[in-house]
């Protein structure tokens, strides 16, 4: 296959970028994305000139590092798969492919196609976690969870924060992400413990971060790599309304009186 | 922005019903008196102002939240998104937009003609009414006023498509059962309130 590639190249995150236009050819049709990136990159090498730089890791959609906006989607036109698991077959002998980072102003580009997306480290120390000690392994069954909702939270937990819900959503809004973190969690009794706390405090800091809001385009789960439902949105919606609206203020008691 | 929604979407259910008197064949008697108790009912202009509480809030919050959108995303795609989405969500802050300026221009014929202007009167038993209904008969007999209208009305409807549906998801109303049955509703409102507005003109002006 020959292609032309129009790839955003960005020296560092305090330089302005711009569009670059490679040819390549002789592509097979079964290799991977990414290791047509990677031809393309030992051919820059050996010309002298500075190899396009793409986040990437584990290499089958599981890790969430690739973050690659191709032709008008996060990780390319196919459904429900990262950008490792895209193949050239997707795409036309002649075709151009226009490669982009994620565009958010709380994702800043570092260098080319690599974000920043520590944002949602952030959003994740803010409280996408159980503090709660859980002692000991506990027997099996020990706490009676219905199969609906264990299904529910690991569909939930299948997200792996690649940020493409990000960077699909025209108001750049990071309410999927945190809505998988929160819902994982709330499902779960171990997580109903400090399911108020936790989404407040993970809504304050998306918000604090300069995320977007959600309009409900329902882009992000159309372009979500593991098919994370808009239910979990929803879900969010009504344990950020419940605990707004039911939080109790602090007692003042001191430690003393218990 | 959904509650606020969800009261207009109620409100524009009145106006239309009340709109639709004027089809009677009854030389506009239904509808002047209905006119009538809604500039003359205290429940009623008392509720005028909480609507335009909600006029206000929503258009508001709306356009914050827009300004905080497109502030999310400081330098845009080169190819934007082809992602699968409703279409018309894309758009809410432009058909609101023309939504809200044409409304002013709405306001300008109509509510402040009935509530400030000189209105004719007709007597109807053995009152005196405003004949709003004339008024109503006399911009929509005029082809300019009808076109502006529909024009109008059509971005009302493509506003209102995304609009329920929206509003329940927002209000973490989500169930695959009903869902899909939200997502009906707001089509169908969106015909149906489009749709039932825009006939008023068409039949005025063609009868």
């Amino acid at each position: 296959m020959d292609l032309t590639l129009k790839i955003w190249r960005q020296k560092n995150a305090a330089s302005k970028g711009k569009f670059v236009t490679y040819k390549i050819s002789d592509i097979s049709p079964n290799s991977s994305f990414l290791e047509m990136m990677d031809i393309l990159n030992e051919s820059l090498v050996l010309c002298g000139e500075d190899p396009v730089a793409f986040d990437h890791d584990c290499r089958e959609g599981i890790c969430g590092a690739c973050s690659m906006y191709i032709n008008g989607h996060p990780h390319g036109p196919d459904k429900a798969i990262t950008t490792c698991q895209l193949h050239m077959r997707r795409f036309k002998d002649g075709e151009t492919i226009v490669i982009e980072p994620w565009r958010a102003r709380p994702f800043p580009v570092l260098k080319d196609l690599i974000v920043d997306r520590t944002a949602f480290d952030k959003i994740i120390q803010a409280g996408g976690y159980v503090s709660v000690n859980t002692g000991g392994i506990p027997d099996a069954n020990s706490i009676p969870i219905p199969k609906v909702k264990a299904d529910l939270s690991m569909d939930a937990a299948a997200c792996i924060g690649c940020g493409a819900c990000v960077a699909a959503c025209k108001n750049a809004s990071a309410m999927l992400f945190v809505a998988a973190k929160v819902s994982q969690f709330a499902l779960l009794p171990q997580g109903r413990v400090e399911a108020s706390e936790r989404v407040q405090a993970m809504v304050a800091e998306m918000d604090n971060l300069g995320f977007g809001n959600c309009t409900n385009t329902g882009a992000c789960e159309a372009e979500c790599p593991k098919e994370i439902s808009i239910s979990n949105i929803a879900r969010m919606n009504r344990e950020f309304l419940s605990a707004k609206l039911g939080a109790q203020k602090p007692s003042g008691r001191t430690g003393s009186d218990a | 922005m959904a509650l606020a929604g969800l009261f207009l979407i109620s409100f524009l259910g009145v106006h239309l019903g009340i709109n639709l008197l004027i089809l009677k064949n009854d030389g506009r008697e239904a509808f002047n008196i209905a006119a009538h108790f809604m500039v003359t009912n205290p429940v009623v202009q008392s509720m005028q102002w909480v609507l335009f509480g909600g006029f206000i809030l929503h258009i508001l919050l709306g356009a914050v939240l827009q300004i905080q959108n497109w502030m999310a995303r400081p330098q845009r795609y080169k190819v934007e998104g082809f992602s699968h989405t409703s279409y018309f969500s894309k758009f809410m802050i432009h058909t609101g937009l023309i939504i809200f300026a044409f409304l002013i221009l709405h306001l300008v014929n109509f509510f402040f003609k009935a509530k400030f202007g000189a209105m004719p009167e007709v007597m109807i038993g053995d009152h005196m009414y405003e004949d709003m209904g004339l008024l109503v008969i006399e911009k929509f007999s005029n082809l300019s006023y009808v076109i502006l209208y529909i024009f109008w009305l059509l971005f009302l409807g493509f506003h209102l498509d995304h609009a329920f549906h929206s509003a329940m998801q927002s209000l973490g109303l989500n169930h695959s059962k009903y869902t899909p049955v939200f997502f009906g509703i707001s089509r169908a409102l969106a015909i149906l309130i489009a749709g039932g507005f825009m006939i008023i003109p068409l039949v005025i002006y063609f009868s």
